[in-house]
């Protein structure tokens, strides 16, 4: 793997960016919202609250002592009518807090900006606003930010890439909070004492990058730079991304900052400038409506718990009826059984697919094309995966270096033959996974 | 406002699109980039021509379909892969010949190189290129009569094939390599003509059906190959030669139509650069020292048989690291 190319592999997946051009709308507090304790990648809080109890907006009503968490605070002011245990979007099966409204939105006692002085205040007032990436991996932002290796750590990259097809609430945010975009990643490189900021934006987001370079020109800006990427996919892929702008590898099991980068999420980036401001913390975020069983397609700023289908609803409702809903692109979004589930921290997008979306064409034999290989941005050999996993042949999984796979996608996309490459990857992670946890 | 709750949605992972490419479509690209060769046969052998091509495809796709129902799996032939295979055997023939020979061609191709290994994907070897050879071993004075064209200035219905005279070392006999390009020779029907496979060959790298590497390597290792070989024996045409050897027969064919097939090429890189190297060199060695005057086809055989074994190797090399380092490790 001597040879690198200026560009990893990519693919064209379409675009589909009905909803950029529309101006984001407020949605109106729904009636009742349900709040999810497990809103990040680690462990997930427990409930501060208990029913009949008051909330005001931006109270805290989660939180754990576990290392890689973050706290949960009521997006609405109201009643709590119950702690539930119910399957979530993500298939497992969480806590909620539920809240009658009140439609007050009274604001906690509590809430006044951050008091930030140096390292330590930055990142415990990241902590507090429970902000999460907001990309969709949903990772602690507190912890990317508090790296072991901080002093080696030289660039601080704003993933404005938003590479998922549909997806465009990371584009309005850019386009309508430039310059909270700005200030949130200018605080964080003051202190986290990082020295180079880089915006990473697809090239189809012009009216974004040229925002940002005036912006900058303006504030006489020189330590800020706007990459352009290729508008391909998956160029907003973290360890893709951070290959594009700094040339630098990352494989599976390293951070960001063993390569001296932190990858944060443009809206993550423009919530914090937000943050330090006013100290509301995370109880709202863009999300784009779309897909097409859905009437009028559009960006919604929504309250974290809000029902999906009051946003539906707001949209227009549906057209047509759905058969497949995704949280997130569909490129790596997650299917979901049900429009009753909640908003949740790391949703972009809710997008509701009729029947011509929602299943893809049979499975026909592999005609080895190949495109699979050529297709993936770390030259792996999904192929070969899926013939391994099929043989149960762990050794043969673990040499073609399976746990690379960051489930992208791509090699499923680009298949003829419409095999379901990425999920054979996913399933072969875990037989090398089990594997390992029996000492094989 | 509808107010019914959606919870019997479908779920599944993750990609929820995929490309509208599919392996019909694949085949229906070769297809189309077959039929500059199939007008350029027509206009040189006349109706026949069609006739032969209707009777291999035919067959080829009845084949699939009998042996399918037969055993009672899934039919396929929808995926126009048979079509393909029996487009393919039609183009390696003489204009002249006999049907109920293409039919037993397409039989070798279809049931036994294909289905019998597990059907489309499976085979390990090109199943026109083995039945290519198969009529040719076994009907050799027919697959080696070529019709002339309706071109050439002569009396003659049948004659040699340039590499024949070429392997004879009759030069002076041989046609220019204008006309040669052109197809203005004897030869098989889809072979004659350089132009009209080029034309097909550009229209499938444009679509992105194959790259170019295995057919630009395949025939610039013959033309640098020939073009060492013609020097070193002093041969005074060293360069004319060695684009003759490029244009004739079946080179120009075989690399755009049959090296790349998917199924019986290499996937890594690294290996599709062997197999292509390896499929011009042994060409020429046929070509130049071996028993028959023309090499393409058992040289791809070769190849193809290889596959999984470079495969292999590349797989190893490119994610194993090779075997020094796992030596050291």
């Amino acid at each position: 793997m001597s040879f690198h190319p200026k560009h990893l592999h990519s693919i064209n997946a379409g675009h589909y960016k009905n909803t950029a051009e529309i101006q984001c709308e407020q949605l109106p507090v729904p009636d009742e919202v349900m709040i999810s304790m497990a809103q990040n990648i680690g462990a997930p809080c427990k409930p501060l609250v208990k029913k009949g109890d008051e909330v005001k907006v931006g109270q805290l009503i989660g939180d754990t002592d576990a290392f890689v968490s973050a706290p949960v605070h009521s997006s609405v002011s109201g009643t709590v009518t119950g702690i539930m245990n119910m399957r979530s979007a993500n298939g497992g099966n969480d806590q909620y807090v539920c809240i009658e409204t009140d439609k007050k939105q009274t604001m906690d006692e509590s809430i006044a900006a951050p008091v930030v002085t140096d390292k330590d205040s930055f990142i415990k007032a990241v902590r507090d606003s429970g902000l999460t990436g907001m990309g969709g991996a949903s990772f602690p932002t507190h912890i990317k930010f508090n790296a072991k290796n901080l002093d080696e750590v030289d660039s601080f990259i704003v993933n404005g890439a938003e590479c998922e097809p549909f997806i465009t609430s990371d584009h309005r945010t850019m386009l309508e909070d430039t310059e909270y975009v700005l200030k949130g990643l200018q605080s964080a490189m003051k202190w986290l004492d990082i020295a180079h900021g880089y915006i990473g934006i697809e090239s189809n987001k012009q009216n974004a990058i040229d925002k940002f370079n005036k912006l900058l020109k303006e504030k006489g800006i020189d330590n800020i730079s706007v990459i352009t990427l290729l508008s391909r996919y998956p160029k907003g892929a973290e360890r893709v991304l951070i290959y594009e702008v700094t040339g630098r590898t990352v494989n599976a099991g390293m951070l960001p900052a063993d390569v001296g980068v932190i990858v944060s999420n443009v809206s993550s980036v423009a919530f914090l400038g937000h943050y330090l401001e006013d100290g509301i913390p995370f109880i709202q975020r863009r999300v784009t409506i779309d897909g097409d069983a859905v009437k009028g397609p559009k960006n919604v700023m929504a309250l974290i718990g809000t029902p999906i289908r009051d946003l539906v609803d707001y949209c227009g409702g549906y057209k047509a009826e759905p058969k497949k809903i995704l949280f997130g692109g569909p490129m790596m979004g997650r299917a979901t059984l049900s429009d009753s589930f909640t908003l949740l921290k790391n949703n972009n997008a809710i997008l509701a697919f009729s029947d011509k979306w929602a299943n893809i064409p049979e499975e026909t034999e592999c005609i080895r094309c190949g495109r699979c290989h050529e297709a993936c941005p770390f030259n792996l050999l999904p192929t070969g995966f899926a013939d391994a996993y099929k043989h149960h042949d762990v050794a043969m999984l673990k040499m073609l270096k399976v746990n690379e796979c960051m489930e992208c996608g791509s090699c499923s996309f680009v298949c003829p033959a419409h095999r379901p490459l990425c999920f054979m990857n996913k399933l072969g992670k875990q037989m090398v996974k089990e594997a390992s946890k029996n000492g094989q | 406002m509808d107010s019914k709750v959606y919870d019997q949605l479908t779920v599944s992972s993750s990609p929820h699109i995929v490309t509208k490419l599919d392996t019909r479509r694949t085949m229906m690209m070769v297809l189309i980039a077959l039929c500059p060769a199939f007008i350029a046969s027509i206009v040189m052998f006349g109706f026949r021509v069609i006739i032969l091509t209707a009777v291999c495809v035919a067959s080829s796709v009845f084949f699939e379909w009998g042996y399918e129902k037969l055993l009672k799996k899934t039919i396929t032939i929808q995926d126009l892969s048979a079509c393909v295979t029996g487009a393919i055997i039609a183009f390696n023939l003489p204009a002249n010949f006999p049907y109920w020979m293409a039919i037993i061609g397409c039989f070798t191709a279809i049931v036994v190189v294909k289905q019998l290994f597990g059907g489309i994907g499976k085979n390990i070897a090109n199943p026109a290129i083995v039945a290519r050879i198969v009529l040719l071993l076994s009907f050799t004075n027919r697959m080696t009569t070529w019709p002339v064209t309706r071109f050439a200035h002569t009396d003659a219905a049948t004659g040699a094939t340039p590499l024949a005279l070429a392997k004879a070392g009759s030069y002076d006999q041989l046609p220019s390599n204008l006309n040669m390009f052109l197809g203005m020779t004897g030869g098989a029907m889809g072979e004659v003509c350089t132009l009209a496979i080029l034309i097909g060959g550009l229209f499938l790298i444009w679509q992105k059906v194959i790259s170019p590497m295995i057919p630009c390597l395949f025939i610039g290792t013959m033309f640098v190959f020939s073009l060492i070989y013609y020097t070193v024996t002093g041969n005074p045409d060293a360069l004319s030669m060695s684009v003759f050897q490029i244009v004739a027969g079946g080179a120009m064919f075989g690399a755009f139509f049959c090296a790349t097939d998917y199924v019986t090429s290499p996937i890594m890189k690294k290996a599709k650069i062997v197999y292509a190297i390896g499929c011009g060199v042994v060409t020429m060695i046929i070509r130049i020292w071996g028993g028959y005057p023309e090499g393409v086809s058992f040289a791809i055989l070769f190849m193809n048989i290889l596959t999984p074994m470079l495969d292999n190797m590349a797989v190893k090399s490119f994610y194993a690291g090779g075997r020094k380092k796992k030596n050291e490790q």
